[in-house]
């Protein structure tokens, strides 16, 4: 039943999606994998006459990844450039990274890049791509990705993008950053809390909760018309939106009936209905990657614990058993690990599960862990934490090896949703 | 013979009204003082104003429905007995006052995962609801929402903190 609420107190909601860039975030890097490749990057020709460093963002984006090793060559090398692979092999470079950045009549810039086997003297990859100035960084990353999924074999994560929600004072805002914490721009301003972002799969609306009407409610945000659209307003409370794989539908956590349980609704509001269906705690549902089923977590058996059901409806499985308090599902996109919150001790930490063995690892060492997401490649987990006094963004790898810290320039950052691939 | 008649009457009336203009007002007679003297006693005719009227026993800062809060204990959504003479008066006060409609709205402390939050809050909500609701108050004056951890009304990372935050609160509309 809808219910219209008078508006109580000064709501101010500023929509922008500017073009300037923020505030940015802070990386510091605190982890690194087992294993490195050690890589050589060369300057690329023409790169300091445009306004991004292309070789700067390639990278500090693979340093981050945790499992590269960055050998500078000291010159420049394009694409066309005469190879010295004795030279790098004696510097102990597997692999060789060049480019050029060509400035057109246009304005836009001809990006370049190459990427050399120094020990088969081969070329293993390269491309060319055209991008306008404010297009450069997504350049850059997109060249990091082919990097690692060409020498790795997973698709990089480099060109994605996340959304998190700042508090300043009394304003929240739900802002959207590249993955590397560049590029900052606000899509939301609020006076009131925003919580549980979510990017949709094809990466052009957000669904979130806010609190505007002094009451949660679900609304979904697109991000290129500024769009808002009410997804529920029920009687009490409304949240926890999570999509389904295609983007048709969401599920919700409602309490209209008195008790809060999982709900499933159509992207646009319509058809909704009810999952679960008993007199506790349903909360946090989560689509498995695949659309067949829902985690999400139940204080059936006494504490909040996480458990599965199919998307149809029908019995629950529990698939958390390890201490008495596991919250905030959420399935790795080839459906085998599920990561979540454990509170252990009082302190509440990242965990994930290997679903066919039971096997569970902790990936933090600290104590208020919130709100995972997994990168779209699976190998990273972005979770929000304390660092002393402020509130930080956190990634690390899924084995707990790579770890680096996003930390802004000032006020509490929360709610990380790490977005999808996107061309 | 008539003139003479006229004359006469003419000149005892005469005598008549001098005889009228010649008394005097004794200046000196003792007049009555009827202003107000500060006396003992109230005065038989004196009226003293009061002012009355209908007041709205919501508006009583010392009333017991002054009291808007329930507060409860940890990771607990029972309305414990001390509060339960509160949660009587609102619901007295709404059965009285069918057109008054409440927000309840339920709070956390800080500690655990926003939405497990959310849903604990919303249960903080629903025991208060609940409770009116088995006291006579009907559904349609009553919405029970969650703030969840998110608007603490302290801000400290200390059990008294945290206690100061574990509440519903009935909010009149």
């Amino acid at each position: 039943m809808m219910k219209n609420l008078i508006f109580r107190g000064f709501v101010l909601l500023l929509i922008s999606f500017t073009g300037l860039a923020q505030a940015q975030l802070r990386v510091e890097t605190s982890g690194v994998g087992a294993t490195q490749i050690p890589i050589a990057i060369a300057g690329f020709a023409e790169e300091t006459m445009a306004p991004q460093q292309v070789t700067a963002i390639i990278k500090a984006d693979l340093a981050n990844s945790g499992y590269f090793r960055i050998i500078d060559t000291g010159n420049t090398m394009s694409e066309t450039t005469a190879v010295n692979y004795a030279d790098l092999k004696s510097r102990g470079a597997d692999a060789l990274v060049v480019g050029s950045v060509h400035r057109l009549a246009d304005g836009r810039f001809d990006v370049r890049y190459r990427l050399l086997d120094t020990i088969k003297a081969t070329s293993i990859s390269g491309f060319g791509q055209v991008a306008g100035p404010d297009r450069l960084r997504v350049a850059a990353h997109k060249i990091s990705d082919d990097i690692y999924e060409k020498l790795l074999g997973v698709r990089g994560a480099f060109a994605t993008r996340i959304a998190y929600v700042t508090k300043t004072g009394n304003e929240y805002r739900l802002e959207v950053a590249d993955a590397d914490g560049e590029s900052t721009q606000v899509a939301l301003r609020s006076n009131e809390p925003i919580i549980s972002p979510t990017w949709s799969p094809d990466g052009t609306k957000v669904a979130y909760v806010s609190f505007e009407h002094k009451k949660p409610v679900v609304y979904v945000q697109d991000l290129t018309s500024r769009q808002r659209t009410v997804i529920a307003n029920y009687r009490g409370s409304n949240s926890a939106p999570s999509w389904s794989p295609d983007g048709r539908r969401l599920a919700l956590a409602l309490s209209r009936n008195g008790y809060t349980q999982v709900y499933i609704v159509n992207a646009d509001g319509s058809n909704l209905r009810q999952l679960t269906n008993t007199t506790g705690i349903e909360t946090e549902p989560q689509f498995s990657a695949d659309g067949q089923y829902i985690y999400f977590t139940s204080d059936r058996s006494g504490g909040p614990q996480i458990y599965r059901t199919s998307v149809n409806g029908g019995d629950a499985q529990r698939i958390t058993f390890g201490g008495s308090y596991n919250v905030s599902p959420r399935v790795s996109p080839d459906g085998k690990t599920l990561a979540f919150i454990s509170r252990r001790e009082g302190r509440f930490q990242l965990y994930v599960l290997d679903l066919a063995s039971g096997q569970e690892l902790r990936l933090s060492d600290t104590a208020q862990d919130e709100s995972p997401s997994f990168s779209p490649n699976g190998k990273y987990i972005m979770y929000a934490t304390q660092a002393g006094r402020w509130d930080a963004l956190a990634v690390v790898s899924v084995d707990g090896r790579v770890k680096y810290r996003l930390t802004p320039p000032a006020g509490d950052i929360r709610e990380p949703t790490w977005g999808p691939f996107m061309k | 013979m008539r003139t003479t008649t006229t004359l006469t009457l003419i000149l005892s009336s005469v005598l008549a009204l001098a005889g009228c203009s010649s008394v005097k007002l004794d200046e000196n007679a003792k007049v009555e003082d009827r202003s107000a003297t500060p006396t003992t006693t109230a005065d038989a005719r004196t009226v003293a104003p009061v002012t009355t009227g209908s007041t709205d026993p919501l508006n009583d800062p010392k009333g017991i429905l002054a009291k808007r809060s329930v507060y409860f204990d940890f990771d607990s959504f029972i309305v414990k007995d001390e509060f339960k003479p509160v949660v009587e008066a609102h619901a007295k006060y709404l059965s009285s006052n069918k057109g008054r409609k409440i927000v309840i709205q339920g709070n956390t402390d800080e500690r655990g995962s926003r939405e497990y939050n959310l849903a604990l809050g919303q249960k903080r909500a629903e025991a208060v609801r609940k409770s009116l609701s088995v006291l006579g108050v009907t559904d349609g004056q009553m919405e029970a929402v969650s703030f969840g951890e998110e608007k603490p009304k302290a801000n400290g990372s200390d059990e008294a903190s945290w206690a100061e935050n574990r509440r519903s609160d009935i909010v009149y509309q």
